[in-house]
């Protein structure tokens, strides 16, 4: 018990006095000199610590609507129409005149008191009406919707008598005569535990809520306790600064190649055809050329590429050169490599890499971690514009089991134990794979990227030997989507704001 | 790559194994083919470009028989001299010059086998045909034809035939216009003044090529047992190829091949030809580049297992594999026949030294000292909706051009990122304020000086977006930012369209421009249906750290 009162808030305190002579929430607040929302959270504290048992109750009140209101003051329709004629009869439009009926009013009057035998009619050259003594006996006296509608409203609808139901009933099917709206209420009533601590008594003087900077200089603080929190309370939520989630992955990427001696690749995503196609030995008629694979520069139309070079690499195509190779056979045209694209796949930077490569510089690594566009429709598994993981080994000794010893090495960092290499096929490698990793949940191979040692039709021309060179391009976006239960792939890049600030971070040890 | 549909029993008598589905999928998945399912008695698979000896059951079944080790070698396939020729007219030189042919008889075709033969012949249209330009494929039953056969092209007008899938006779421009397979294809002939025909001795046509055959002599039915087969196009060796793998198919099947003599003028060639290809095996160079020692008795046997024959240090190719090139391509069927999964993973003990781009790591830096502010980093995508770049700004730019966008609202490539940011703060307006965002990314700028037309350069630009945000709240940013730098700066006033005039300041650091910042323009703000004040920088980082450098 010490410690729930040592716990207890300025407003607890404020409302718990109260508490053993008012239960309704609006007269402890007005007792307590609290606002009703402040009093409200004082008792939701109180009541969750259980030294109050809050109670909600609702009641359904009866009020007068607008027309009520009008008969409460002129008296019903059917009233003031058998006043009217208990002199003598009148003729409709006279009674119209002297009530002030409405026309619909005077209708619906005729049809109660002749169903009620008040009335009678008497037929002549314009109907009139007489009042009978079933009439006259009426007006002596107030009906019971009458003597209803003269109570003092609100009503309590529980606790209507009889006969108040009765007019009640009667009233309610007529228009906006009566309404009735729900009202709730909070009762707090004190538990063992509230009498308890109320007969112990709570004031403290030596208690304070907050520590301030003048308790500290004062020194004050030395003769006072501080009230106790409540520790497990929700508090209200904090955003922080936040790197995009993606990135947090690319950079734990881009250690894992760093931490394995790769140098970073930097280069343009607008390339020519030469370099992103021709130079990685992609036959000039190769379908993945045209318009539908490829985005394709508009302006400025075409590049520059380098002539010694590009007549080399024509050659390669034409007949393979001196490469040992048959060549595609086909004619090769200067002008289509000279074609700007945006670059689909960051093997264009592996071919600029060796390019400049010097044999002294051997044996070399090299990633990067790059943007590639495939013009294909976006849907949940595709987008235009993606990230590929690029890797080159340059290395006299380099083989296809460390091929596989790299690849296994970086998808066991992200996580994939299971990982397969099956035959694949590019223009640029042989031989050629298809790296999968095994999805737990799909219970299926997942292709995550493609992986080969670079054809002599490619290596020879740009490096002047035949070297084998290990390399891979791989998928990012299913891996970085997977970890963050992202199921469609776009909402990587929808930049919601609420998405960004609630995302985890990637955290992988 | 093209997705082909085979049927799993006949897979199996072709394989001559029965083997239940999981290891028939791994067979399938390891001898080098995107497997889609097995589902039923239905096969569904990609086959790789590279191999479209694969497209057929035989293909498949031929090639699985021997990975599996079942038949294993080099099949030999038998060519009869047929004595029919097949008569090439100069006037086709300009249009479509080449064919190679060949006849197949004792064939048994049912509705399956035909189903088979169409699928084939459309996959390698589609793929080694590249859709019909570099090769098209006609078969046509024997029996209607009357030898020899004229290779000629003639005016669309006299070209006259009724056509296949239709009932009434057309000439050559009709059967553009109006064929559906001719408005499909038509594009591959409507330039020339002369469309190629298959003729024979009769002035039957048999077809007009790439198009379509001709009803009357150009239709299988389960009663054909011999056909006659041409591959028209522009170069003879990708003709004598394709036409290969056509009757290696058909002999698979149960039919013999007769060859052809196809006359160009005084030059007469024999096609088909299915004698093996000799290449020299260079095992040295193998065993490197896969990491094995395999000894040549291993290889030998590795090579047949992948259909290949092996005498006297040379491999012997079958005629129906055009992708064999260099000893590269012998490197992966040997690996493949090895097993991809046998090989074991290993990291050689070599020393390289890791290297960091410079610009990425000054990027982190600025990252920190952003996301310290406790701004959201956001991620646009480089191709933009050039009206997002121009138009909403106030601004005329030149910009990079896509010439084949997916989509308008990805029509050009971005020079800046502002116009980005506030496209992301008009997206998320009704998602709880403050909207403090910031992006690194490249933007693309048209420059005759770069080997691409295209300058690419990398930037920050951060916008605040919040009832507080001013010139005031910005340029604390930006201070902090050269702080954190040790960098000094100077600005100037500027006008820009898209800034409130007299809020807005040009930037310079060792005297190179690198920033603009300022207040958005509530015209702009406008246009971006936005209702609240946003303040913005955009840095040029890859000028900023040239700047730097120098200084």
């Amino acid at each position: 018990m010490e410690r729930i009162i040592a716990q207890l808030h300025p407003l607890e305190r404020k409302v718990l006095p109260w508490l053993d002579r008012y239960t309704n929430l609006k007269e402890i607040a007005k007792q307590a000199g609290l606002q009703e929302v402040e009093a409200m959270r004082a008792l939701q504290w109180l009541s969750n610590k259980e030294i109050i048992k809050l109670e909600e109750s609702s009641k359904e009140l009866v009020e007068l609507d607008e027309n009520g209101l009008l008969y409460k003051k002129d008296g019903l329709p059917e009233t003031r129409f058998l006043k009217a004629i208990k002199a003598k009869p009148l003729k409709l439009s006279e009674i119209k005149q002297k009530t002030g009926l409405s026309e619909e009013e005077i209708k619906i009057c005729l049809g109660t008191l002749k169903s009620k035998a008040a009335i009678d009619m008497v037929h002549g050259v314009e109907l009139s009406v007489m009042i009978t003594t079933q009439g006259e006996r009426l007006i002596e006296k107030d009906s019971l919707e009458e003597q209803f509608l003269k109570k003092a409203f609100p009503l309590n609808k529980e606790d209507l008598v009889d006969e108040e139901r009765y007019a009640y009933t009667a009233l309610s099917r007529r228009k906006n005569i009566i309404k009735t709206y729900v009202v709730k209420t909070k009762t707090a009533t004190l538990t063992d535990l509230g009498k308890k601590i109320l007969a112990k008594g709570f004031k403290d003087e030596k208690i304070v809520d907050t520590i301030t900077p003048e308790l500290l200089k004062s020194g004050d603080w030395k003769k006072k306790k501080f009230r106790a929190y409540d520790i497990k309370i929700n508090v209200p939520k904090k955003y922080y600064g936040k790197r995009h989630f993606v990135n947090e992955a690319i950079s734990y990427i881009r250690k894992i190649w760093l931490e394995m001696g790769f140098k970073e690749m930097q280069g343009t995503m607008v390339q020519t055809a030469f370099w992103d196609l021709d130079a990685l030995f992609v036959p000039q008629d190769h379908p993945a050329r045209e318009m539908q694979d490829t985005f394709y520069i508009k302006y400025p139309e075409k590049g520059r590429i380098p002539e010694a070079l590009a007549q080399k690499i024509k050659q390669v195509h034409e007949n393979g050169s001196d490469t040992g190779s048959l060549g595609w056979r086909l004619p090769f045209s200067m002008s289509s490599s000279k074609q700007l694209l945006l670059r689909t796949h960051t093997t264009v930077l592996s071919a600029q890499t060796i390019a400049k490569l010097k044999k002294e510089d051997l044996p070399a690594k090299f990633f990067s971690v790059g943007k590639v566009f495939r013009n294909e429709a976006m849907d949940w598994s595709h987008l235009f514009e993606l990230y590929q993981v690029e890797g080159i080994v340059v290395d006299p000794n380099a083989n296809l089991k460390h091929l596989k010893g790299y690849l296994k090495e970086f998808y066991t960092k992200m996580g994939y134990s299971d990982v397969r290499m099956r035959p694949g096929h590019f223009p640029y490698t042989e031989p050629s794979m298809e790296v999968e990793a095994y999805h737990p949940e799909r219970k299926e191979w997942v292709e995550l990227g493609g992986a080969g040692i670079f054809r002599p039709e490619v290596v020879k021309p740009l490096l002047g030997e035949d070297i084998p060179v290990l390399a891979w391009g791989l998928g990012m976006e299913r891996i970085i989507a997977s970890y963050y239960n992202i199921t469609d792939i776009r909402n990587l890049y929808d930049n919601g704001l609420k998405q960004l600030r609630d995302m985890k971070e990637w955290v992988k040890l | 790559m093209p997705t082909i549909t085979v049927n799993k029993k006949e897979i199996m008598k072709l394989m001559g194994k029965q083997l239940p589905d999981n290891q028939l999928r791994e067979k399938i998945v390891m001898l080098g083919t995107d497997l889609k399912e097995i589902k039923g008695n239905e096969i569904t698979l990609e086959v790789f470009p590279n191999r479209p000896d694969l497209l057929s059951e035989q293909g498949l079944g031929r090639a699985l028989a021997s990975f599996t080790g079942k038949k294993t070698g080099l099949r030999k396939y038998d060519v009869k001299k047929s004595g029919y020729s097949v008569i090439v007219e100069p006037s086709v030189k300009n249009v479509r010059p080449f064919t190679a042919c060949a006849i197949v008889k004792g064939l048994n075709f049912d509705n399956e086998k035909i189903k088979e033969i169409i699928q084939i012949q459309e996959k390698l249209h589609i793929t080694f045909g590249r859709n019909r330009k570099r090769c098209a494929i006609g078969i046509y039953p024997l029996e209607h034809i009357k030898m020899p056969i004229h290779y000629k092209a003639l005016p669309p007008k006299n070209i006259k035939f009724i056509p296949l899938e239709a009932n009434k006779e057309m000439n050559g421009l009709q059967i553009l216009k109006d064929h559906p397979t001719g408005r499909e294809y038509g594009f591959l002939l409507e330039n020339y003044d002369k469309y190629p025909v298959f003729i024979d001795a009769k002035n039957d046509v048999l077809s007009m090529p790439p198009i379509i055959n001709s009803h009357k002599t150009g239709k299988i039915t389960n009663k054909t047992q011999e056909v006659f087969i041409e591959c028209s196009g522009h170069d003879f060796r990708v003709l004598k190829e394709c036409l290969n793998m056509i009757v290696t198919t058909l002999a698979d099947m149960g039919g013999k091949v007769f060859s052809m003599d196809v006359v160009y003028g005084k030059k007469k060639h024999i096609t088909p030809d299915l004698e093996p290809r000799k290449m020299k095996l260079d095992l040295d160079y193998i065993n490197k580049r896969l990491g094995l020692d395999i000894k040549e008795s291993q290889a030998k046997h590795l090579l047949e297992k992948m259909g290949f024959g092996y005498e006297k240090k040379e491999v012997l190719i079958p005629a129906y594999r055009t992708d064999i090139i260099h000893q590269v391509d012998l490197a992966e069927d040997i690996a493949i026949a090895y097993g991809y999964e046998n090989f074991e993973e290993t990291i050689p003990k070599v020393a390289t030294i890791g290297w960091e781009d410079p610009l990425e790591m000054f990027a982190d830096k600025i990252r920190c000292v952003l996301v310290g502010h406790g701004l959201i980093e956001v991620k646009n995508y480089c191709l933009c909706d050039s009206k997002v770049q121009k138009d909403k700004m106030n601004l005329n730019l030149n910009l990079v051009r896509i010439a084949n966008p997916s989509s308008e609202e990805y029509d050009v490539m971005r020079a800046w990122l502002i116009p980005c940011l506030l496209y992301v703060l008009r997206e998320y307006k009704h998602h709880e304020y403050p909207h403090d965002i910031f992006e690194i990314g490249t933007i693309f700028k048209v420059d005759t000086k770069q080997d691409t037309g295209v300058l690419e350069d990398l930037r920050v630009a951060v916008t605040l977006c919040n009832p507080e945000s001013d010139f005031t709240k910005i340029k604390q940013i930006f201070d902090s930012l050269m702080e954190a730098l040790d960098l000094k700066y100077e600005i100037e006033d500027t006008d820009h369209p898209s800034f409130i005039s007299g809020r807005v300041g040009r930037i310079t650091v060792n005297k190179q421009y690198v920033a603009y910042m300022g207040e958005i323009h509530p015209e702009v703000l406008e246009n971006f249906d936005l209702k609240m004040p946003v303040a913005a920088f955009e840095l040029n980082l890859s000028e900023l750290l040239k700047a730097m450098r120098r200084k």
